[in-house]
């Protein structure tokens, strides 16, 4: 399918609020290329300190999961309770858990 | 700060600059060539009106007259701004626009680096803020000159045209007003013929590696030192300053 698409490529974005926390993502935006991307994020979702790093990854790039997966993928471990930490009594000893 | 007849003009220059700049940027607010595009220079005109408030405030407070920031940006007429030429000129296609303003960011760059040593706290002050932003405001800028100039056939030209029309205003960009050596000698301001050295090898490499070419013979047009302006000034304030001319003293 031919795209009538004049702005770019779409990029999703991630930003790291501090140095050493997780990269989350906070939306998607167009650019023709990589520094595009980069000062179009800058200007998009960190001007009001919101962020110390930004990634910029190109939305094709992303592998995703489909809707149909959701049963064989997530549902399946509901019913290993033992999967869960809630599921393990904690000996009277022990503190600080 | 300065007692030198020169620092009130001097600061005008700078405010003046920055205002006038900033409200040709904004005429492309809602226009521009995609949303992102679009975003990204409003917030570099909305930087640059931010730093022109700031030497504004500075600037009544200098003169001592009663007058407030707004007063100066809209009860001034024509031949009191003073304003480079450069910052006038109608804002013209993509090219235009973004051509013209790495001019004034490679300008603003290094104008801003000299003043935060200056010896006047407050503009130190200022400037050290001011050269963050501009940091970045070149980087844009200069990676779109690379994108016109290196494109298509299309936004190549358009781009040398842009460098045709406004080359020769640049020289307007470092006069500065009578009395300016003053101020040099105290250490309020830089040294002009440093920047421009600073500029000019700033600006050198993003032209080549936008593949244009500068004009040649290259006539120079200055003047706006002196409030002497382009026909395109008048058009420009009449709009910007139309509020408080229709109701004076009107506010928010």
């Amino acid at each position: 399918m031919e795209s009538k698409d004049t702005q770019g490529i779409l990029w999703e974005i991630f930003v790291q609020k501090k140095p050493g926390q997780p990269f989350v993502h906070c939306g998607s935006l167009h650019a023709f290329d990589k520094e595009m991307a980069l000062q179009n994020a800058r200007d998009l979702y960190t001007r009001r300190g919101e962020g110390s790093a930004l990634w910029c990854v190109p939305s094709s790039a992303i592998v995703a999961s489909s809707p149909e997966d959701v049963g064989p993928f997530f549902d399946s471990s509901n019913d290993k309770v033992y999967r869960h930490p809630t599921f393990y009594q904690i000996p009277e000893g022990v503190k600080h858990i | 700060m300065s007692t030198s007849p020169a620092f009130l003009p001097f600061l005008l220059r700078i405010a003046d600059t920055n205002l006038i700049l900033s409200q040709r940027l904004s005429e492309w607010t809602g226009h521009g060539p995609f949303l992102e595009e679009d975003l990204a220079l409003t917030n570099i005109a909305l930087d640059i009106l931010g730093t022109s408030r700031s030497i504004y405030e500075y600037a009544a407070k200098i003169e001592n007259k009663g007058r407030s920031e707004d007063d100066l940006a809209f009860l001034r007429n024509e031949r009191q701004f003073l304003n480079p030429l450069i910052c006038e000129l109608p804002k013209g296609d993509y090219a235009f626009t973004i051509f013209r303003q790495c001019i004034v960011d490679a300008f603003q760059f290094h104008f801003y680096n000299a003043l935060t040593i200056s010896t006047d706290e407050t503009l130190a002050g200022i400037a050290a803020k001011a050269v963050k932003e501009t940091t970045y405001h070149l980087r844009h800028t200069s990676s779109w000159m690379e994108r016109f100039g290196c494109g298509t056939e299309e936004s190549h030209h358009r781009l040398q045209n842009a460098m045709n029309e406004i080359w020769r205003y640049t020289d307007d960009l470092f006069d500065m007003p009578e009395g300016y050596a003053d101020l040099v000698k105290t250490k309020v301001a830089p040294e002009m013929m440093s920047v421009k050295e600073n500029v000019q090898k700033e600006l050198l490499p993003i032209i080549e590696r936008s593949t244009i070419s500068i004009p040649d013979p290259s006539f120079m047009q200055t003047g706006s030192v002196k409030g002497i302006h382009t026909e395109h000034l008048g058009y420009l304030l009449a709009e910007m300053q139309y509020m408080q001319r229709m109701y004076p003293g009107s506010r928010w």
